[in-house]
């Protein structure tokens, strides 16, 4: 069975880093792609996708899931509520009030757009999760980092690249 | 001298400079964290002051809370009287923080990064007192419940169709989502503060960063995430105090029943939330050293804006007496004579002073460069926006329909203390904050160099600007300078 990897390795700055995967980019190492790095760093780059490339993010998916949701569940929660108000008396007015509950599902509206918000947020960002045993405190200091699972062949040729690059420090572990 | 008195003399005399390009993102670390350790005297002064000021409300609140509504003063046709007034200006107060934060984002103007993360716990902790004043104005506050629409035994619900109830639910949504984005706006730094913490700040910070690492995913997410609410946040602020001069707008009251009521509150929330943010920025740049961030160009950035609002807000006031002088009621005419002639005319005509001419200062270079004349400014500017609401609650209730309902109504002592409390309880509630949070977004600033220096550079702004064709081309492997990382 193939023994998986795990690299990391800390550079002073983007420039380095960015060289680094910018080899990786290009086969440098056969096999390996620049899906497999994620970059660490105390910033993020302005330009970190022209890098990487295009990863998606989830967020407007949920957002837009949690705006619906406020809308339509808070507009009925209040139908419902003022359906149960019968017993007292409305004075001629309609029982379900259509200028308020705008103005209250509005509200609704935003207020689950921001809680589906910050849940696909913990989500799509993978938060909760415990950290590895080789994040590095310097990140969110002042260096930046590169970070690949790989298998135990690469390891090798990785390191060899990134010191070529100037890594500060290499970290690895062989799960 | 030393390095450190020369630095700050030439950042003093830089004015133009928004934050000092040369910094290095370690000493950001350190001057931030410090200042969450070891603060000057001055700040414990001001916990002392707050927890004074507090003890007044507690004083007054046990004795109206056993005696019963009567020395609050409160009684027909004053209903409604000062406790309302400091809701409306605490509501009002909650405004810039998060709001400009947002719009500031949204439009990408950097200069607010040094000074957001304090502004948005403004607003937290303003929305936290503003929310005591109606329970206090209840009286029964063991009722205040009530408010919250859930299927009772007793079969009753709220009156869906109060303005009061729609308050219960726009105050509710902004304290939640501006507490939201304040947190979720801290998360990268209180990974710093994990990072660096030791004890039961280490287990606080370890829980709250909420296993963030910095990764690209992260960050991506982040980006997202934080531009979404910035967008939510946005027309919640302003549907939030559109709704609070709902409050008066949709009643028949003299002085009340004003269509431009809800620009004019918006304008109002704005303005005296901007001028407490200047009080505020000249309070934690004293407090805990923060010259290098919170700088003069900043402060007279915030000034400028101020200034701005402030001569929207006199718009709005001059329109409102504009339409009543030329209207068809006569009641909403004779309230505004009342206004300016009667026994409020005094408080009425201070308002317009602090709030009309006394701005007029900050149009001024000089005297926005001047720290200690824009706080007691800034100070003045709060006191007119407080006036403002309680001219806009007391007169109509003196002077309203029926001439046997008229009288004059000064609040008590209870009602004063009260007041003076909830400033403490502000002052504690913040003082707290920033001394167990970063109070300067440590992240933020350090992308605030990375980018002025980066623009400043041709070289290194070709290396930042190039594309993925260009990647083949070897990337210059030169070392930056030790500590201008990213250059």
């Amino acid at each position: 069975m193939k023994k998986r990897a795990h690299v990391m390795a800390l550079f002073s700055n983007f420039d380095e880093a960015f060289a680094a995967v910018a080899e990786i980019r290009y086969y440098r190492i056969p096999g390996l792609t620049v899906d497999d790095v994620n970059v660490i760093s105390p910033i993020e780059h302005p330009e970190i996708e022209e890098f990487l490339g295009e990863r998606e993010s989830h967020v407007p998916k949920f957002t837009i899931m949690g705006a619906l949701f406020g809308l339509s569940f808070g507009f009925f929660f209040l139908c419902t509520a003022q359906a149960n108000f019968l017993v007292q008396p409305q004075g001629g007015k309609p029982v379900v009030p259509l200028p308020s509950n705008f103005v209250l599902t509005y509200e609704m509206l935003i207020l689950f757009g921001v809680i589906a918000t910050l849940i696909g947020f913990a989500l799509g960002a993978r938060l909760f999760k415990k950290r590895d045993s080789l994040y590095s405190e310097s990140v969110s200091l002042d260096q930046v980092a590169i970070e690949l699972h790989v298998d135990e062949k690469y390891m090798e040729p990785l390191k060899q690249l990134f010191t070529e690059h100037k890594a500060l420090e290499i970290r690895e572990a062989v799960a | 001298m030393t390095t450190d008195t020369r630095d700050m003399r030439n950042i003093q005399e830089d004015y133009s400079k928004d934050i000092n390009e040369d910094i290095h993102w370690a000493k950001i670390n350190e001057d931030v964290l410090r200042s969450m350790e070891n603060p000057r005297m001055g700040y414990w002064i001001a916990v002392g002051v707050s927890l004074f000021l507090l003890s007044f409300a507690v004083i007054a609140e046990i004795y109206q809370y056993n005696t019963g509504m009567g020395p609050s003063n409160l009684n027909w046709p004053h209903m409604w009287d000062l406790y309302i007034a400091t809701f409306v200006f605490w509501i009002g107060m909650s405004h810039s923080g998060t709001l400009l934060s947002a719009i500031l984002h949204i439009i990408k103007a950097d200069w607010r990064k040094p000074i957001y993360r304090f502004a948005e716990a403004m607003t937290t902790f303003s929305l936290m007192t503003a929310g005591l004043f109606p329970i206090i104005h209840l009286g029964r506050l063991w009722n205040m419940y009530w408010v919250i629409p859930y299927y009772s035994d007793r079969g009753i619900w709220p009156n869906f169709r109060s303005p009061l109830v729609w308050d219960a639910f726009a105050i509710t949504t902004y304290l939640t989502s501006s507490a939201l984005f304040l947190f979720v706006g801290m998360i990268p730094d209180l990974a710093i503060c994990r990072d660096n913490a030791k004890g039961w700040r280490k287990k606080l910070y370890t829980a709250l960063s909420l296993g963030w690492r910095g990764d690209d995913r992260q960050w991506r997410n982040f980006r997202k995430t934080y531009l979404l609410m910035a967008c939510f946040l946005i027309p919640l602020a302003v549907s939030v105090h559109s709704i609070v001069s709902a409050d008066f707008a949709m009643s028949i009251m003299p002085g009340w029943h004003v269509t431009t009521f809800p620009p004019y509150f918006v304008a109002g929330a704005l303005y005296s939330g901007c001028a407490a943010i200047i009080t505020l920025f000249i309070l934690l740049r004293y407090f805990f050293r923060f010259e290098e961030y919170m700088t003069i160009a900043i402060l007279e950035k915030t000034c400028k804006l101020t200034f701005a609002i402030s001569m929207v807000w006199t718009y709005l006031l001059f329109i409102e007496f504009a339409a009543t002088w030329y209207g068809p009621d006569a009641v909403d005419k004779e309230l505004l004579i009342g206004k300016f002639t009667g026994p409020y005319s005094p408080l009425f005509i201070t308002m317009i002073f602090l709030g009309s001419i006394l701005p007029l200062t900050l149009a001024f270079e000089k005297f926005r460069r001047n720290i200690p004349m824009m706080f007691v400014v800034s100070l003045l500017l709060n006191v007119g926006m407080w006036l403002e609401r309680y001219m806009i609650v007391t007169p109509t209730l003196s002077l309203s329909y029926e001439p046997f309902a008229q009288n004059v109504m000064w609040p008590s002592w209870v009602e004063w203390f009260i007041l003076l409390g909830s400033f403490g309880w502000f002052g504690l509630l913040f003082l707290v904050f920033v001394k167990i949070f970063p109070s300067v977004s440590m992240y933020e600033v350090k992308e605030m160099i990375f980018h002025r220096r980066h623009l400043a550079n041709k070289e290194i702004a070709a290396v930042m600007h190039r594309r993925l064709d260009d990647a083949e081309k070897k990337p210059s492997t030169t070392t930056p300078e030790p500590g201008l990382e990213g250059a």
